[in-house]
């Protein structure tokens, strides 16, 4: 493997890890107002993803930071192209990680619904437009023949990647859900289990039909063949409705080992779908951006090589044994205390 | 048309410059105080006195309220190079964002899951891991930071790369962390925050001293903000000193333009005030106070050292580069250099009058120094800002240095009303942010730090709740 084939996948992996990690916690955020009934109740929900929000959020600092390294050229034309939204996300993202702190700064109850409603906003803004955006890479956006974004805002917007931002929000609530079972007792618990079961079902479907989707997209407007983007499709879809059986068989465990799977899932099929472009332009194919096109000088991306083998498993590791650490259930015995 | 674009190009530079000011006023904080709180951790670990636990505690929370809108600001920093800058983006991607995606997988990524760690571990780890957390926080905030240092002293002085025609490219690695430059910056800004956290520990302390209020606790506060502060600010201003040396080398009309030296001197005086003298048309002072041979010290480290003046290096920097103008807004220099200095003085005297004090035993019944401490706090922040507008706006033309002007680096497919409208956005957000945090640090700063398992102890649980 070619060492601009070896950073894109690395990209691939850093949006996986996003996806899995962040997908969760924007689900609980989005769900907060609706599952737990009690101020003392989103506390809790809050605090099962307190610990680790912050460093799920980092794989996205990374994401920007690997494309701008190993792939200027795309980094380039994606942020200055997709400025509007990708200010949308920053707000999102900003009003998001102030709520975490300033929630518990006051009891009043106006402040508490208004900083739970910021990071329910920001929660399911995020992964709307995420989803927007990065669909948009292989459906397609105006792109000229020197590389430049020559669009505007509503050229993000097509049948898909609306398709896509909808299936990302009911993916991650989902995946948010199931994860609220994995971490609360009680009442919360129970409404948890409630709540996943009303949405694996249309966040299945939702899911299931964007990666056919997706694979249909590739073929049409990529000149993909049916495989290898058929192969993650095939997986996510098997994964989603795994998680459904696993749902309504009660195994929690599972259920969420197979969200977590679907979540992979969509970003290696859009990726794999792309491959080896990594921005379609719409204006004309020959346009489009590629691995080759848009990628780092040799030396730059192994001097990166050699510092992503070392970190990158350093950081799954210690960010794995934090998921070990506060692996204990979040439940009422702790209310006192907040 | 070009009209059009100096205006694009401005707004693009008025949002860099608001959204990266407005980051630093929270970066040196947590610099300064991770360490500072994993010392105080560390003396109760060894020591078991509760004093300092309390302490580790009601100056963690102010770190934590400080560093969520440093995380929040940060992001923005990271996305605004490709979105309003993507020519400079595509042009120095292959040796720029190196530090960049480094910074994140091995910097940023270590300091927030230690925080989480930190935050939520006091009942999960045993005493010494917890303790570690903290410090692996710090050691992340530490490294964050050389990283973030090591890719703008790249922008000032570009070393271990080449340009070929459409791009710089990196071709040393090592060179480009081991830039004289990004180390000598990179002490300047630690030091930056530790004495930010000294003086704001400082100060806390000196509000609660004043009110009559955990006195015993607090004492202890002043007396380790003193210990880091008083030294840490003195070497500072050698450090700074000595960046002047480093700019003097390697961007002279940076510092020509920072002394408003229209022709090149020999012996230079250093102008401590002066009216007037800042433009072309107007390039001698109306008045100005002076102290002859200080400006060839502090440039050269000589006393007949020689600096070479504007209009000489506007004249070869032509020949070299071609028609332009190439010196920088001199008033600008000028003044944030001075702001920076005399701020960074201030802050050493008022430590060291503050460490006079506390020797004689008096600091606690001079209400006036007290009441001084707590005015000193926003000296360090204007310090540190001042000090980014000189180092950014004095490199201008340059985006980076002698290789890309700044108005050749926007984004060509990013339209004014574009950025008027982020502008206007993080404005608004950004205000409200700071009042919001002003308020919370207001309030947390006041507190009376809870007695560890007492009554109502919500230590119990993490510094922070939620």
């Amino acid at each position: 493997m070619d060492l601009e084939t070896f950073w894109f996948c690395l990209i691939v992996v850093v949006w996986a890890m996003y996806f899995l990690l962040e997908g969760f916690d924007f689900g609980v955020g989005m769900l907060l107002p609706f599952v737990p009934r009690s101020d003392e109740e989103r506390t809790h929900a809050l605090r099962t993803i307190g610990p680790v929000w912050d460093g799920n959020e980092v794989w996205l600092v990374v994401a920007g930071g690997a494309t701008f390294a190993a792939f200027p050229e795309w980094y380039a034309t994606m942020f200055s192209g997709f400025y509007l939204a990708l200010l949308l996300i920053l707000v999102c993202l900003i009003v998001r990680v102030v709520s975490f702190e300033w929630r518990a700064k006051s009891e009043t109850p106006g402040w508490r619904v208004t900083w739970t409603w910021a990071n329910t906003i920001g929660s399911f803004g995020a992964s709307l437009l995420w989803g927007i955006g990065l669909s948009c890479l292989l459906y397609g956006v105006p792109i000229d023949s020197d590389g430049d974004f020559t669009g505007d805002l509503l050229d993000l917007f097509s049948p898909y990647s609306v398709f896509a931002g909808i299936a990302v929000v009911a993916l991650f609530a989902f995946h948010g859900a199931t994860f609220l079972t994995l971490r609360t007792t009680g009442d919360l618990h129970d409404r948890s289990v409630t709540a996943a079961r009303r949405l694996g079902l249309p966040a299945a479907v939702l899911g299931a039909a964007y990666l056919v989707w997706t694979v249909v997209v590739a073929m049409d407007r990529n000149d993909k063949d049916l495989f290898p983007p058929a192969l993650p499709a095939a997986v996510g879809i098997a994964a989603l409705a795994l998680a459904v059986v696993f749902l309504l068989v009660g195994r929690s465990g599972w259920t969420f080992a197979m969200t977590a799977v679907g979540a992979i899932s969509l970003v290696v099929t859009l990726f794999v779908s792309l491959y080896p472009r990594v921005m379609v332009s719409s204006t004309a194919s020959e346009n489009s951006l590629t691995v080759d096109s848009a990628a780092s000088s040799h030396y730059a991306l192994q001097v990166m090589s050699v510092v992503a083998l070392i970190f990158v498993p350093l950081v799954l590791l210690y960010q794995g044994w934090t998921y070990y650490v506060f692996r204990a259930r979040v439940g009422s015995e702790r209310v006192d205390a907040v | 048309m070009s009209s059009l674009a100096v205006t694009t190009v401005d707004l693009a530079r008025l949002q860099f410059a608001t959204t990266s000011l407005y980051h630093f006023l929270f970066v040196p904080l947590t610099l300064g105080l991770a360490p500072l709180v994993a010392i105080m951790q560390t003396i109760w670990y060894r020591g078991g006195d509760e004093a300092w636990l309390r302490l580790a505690r009601f100056f963690g929370t102010l770190m934590l309220i400080n560093f969520a809108i440093g995380v929040a600001t940060g992001l923005v920093q990271e996305f605004q190079f490709g979105m309003n800058w993507s020519i400079y983006s595509e042009f120095v991607g292959d040796v720029f964002g190196a530090p960049l995606a480094i910074e994140g997988l091995a910097a940023f990524m270590l300091e927030s899951t230690f925080l989480g760690l930190w935050i939520f571990g006091w009942d999960r780890l045993s005493k010494r891991v917890h303790l570690a957390t903290i410090w692996l926080f710090a050691l992340g905030s530490w490294a964050s930071a050389f990283f973030i240092i090591a890719a703008n002293s790249w922008m000032q002085r570009p070393v271990g790369s080449t340009v070929t025609d459409s791009r710089a490219e990196l071709t040393d690695v090592w060179e480009l962390f081991s830039n004289r430059f990004a180390i000598w910056a990179y002490i300047h800004v630690l030091l930056v925050g530790l004495t930010t956290a000294a003086v704001v520990i400082f100060g806390v302390a000196c509000w609660h001293l004043v009110r009559g209020r955990n006195q015993e606790l607090f004492r202890h506060a002043a007396k380790l903000a003193l210990i880091v502060g008083v030294p840490i600010s003195a070497v500072n201003l050698g450090v700074g000193s000595q960046m002047g040396v480093i700019v003097t080398d390697y961007q002279p009309m940076k510092i020509a333009s920072t002394e408003a030296q229209w022709d090149t001197c020999q012996p230079c005086a250093f102008s401590l005030f002066q009216i007037g003298g800042f433009t072309v048309d107007d390039q001698t002072p109306s008045f100005s106070i002076q102290i002859p041979h200080l400006l060839s010290i502090l440039a050269t480290l000589s006393w007949d050292g020689e600096v070479q003046g504007m209009n000489e290096l506007q004249a070869a920097d032509e020949s070299q580069y071609g028609a332009g103008d190439y010196i920088p807004p001199v008033r600008t220099t000028y003044w944030s250099m001075r702001v920076m200095a005399y701020a960074g003085t201030l802050v050493f005297l008022v430590l060291a009058l503050g460490a006079f004090l506390y020797r004689r035993g008096r600091l606690a019944s001079t209400r006036w120094f007290l009441w001084l401490g707590v005015a000193s706090i926003p000296l360090p922040y204007a310090a540190a800002l001042a000090g980014w507008v000189l180092s950014e706006v004095g490199r201008q033309p340059w985006i980076v240095w002698g290789l890309l002007k700044t108005v050749d680096a926007n984004s060509p497919s990013v339209s004014t009303a574009t950025i008027a409208t982020s502008l206007g956005v993080f404005v608004v957000l950004y205000v409200a942010l700071l009042v919001v945090d002003v308020v919370l640090m207001r309030r947390y700063a006041r507190i009376d730090p809870p007695e560890v398992g007492g009554e109502g102890d919500e230590f119990a649980l993490p510094a922070v709740t939620y």
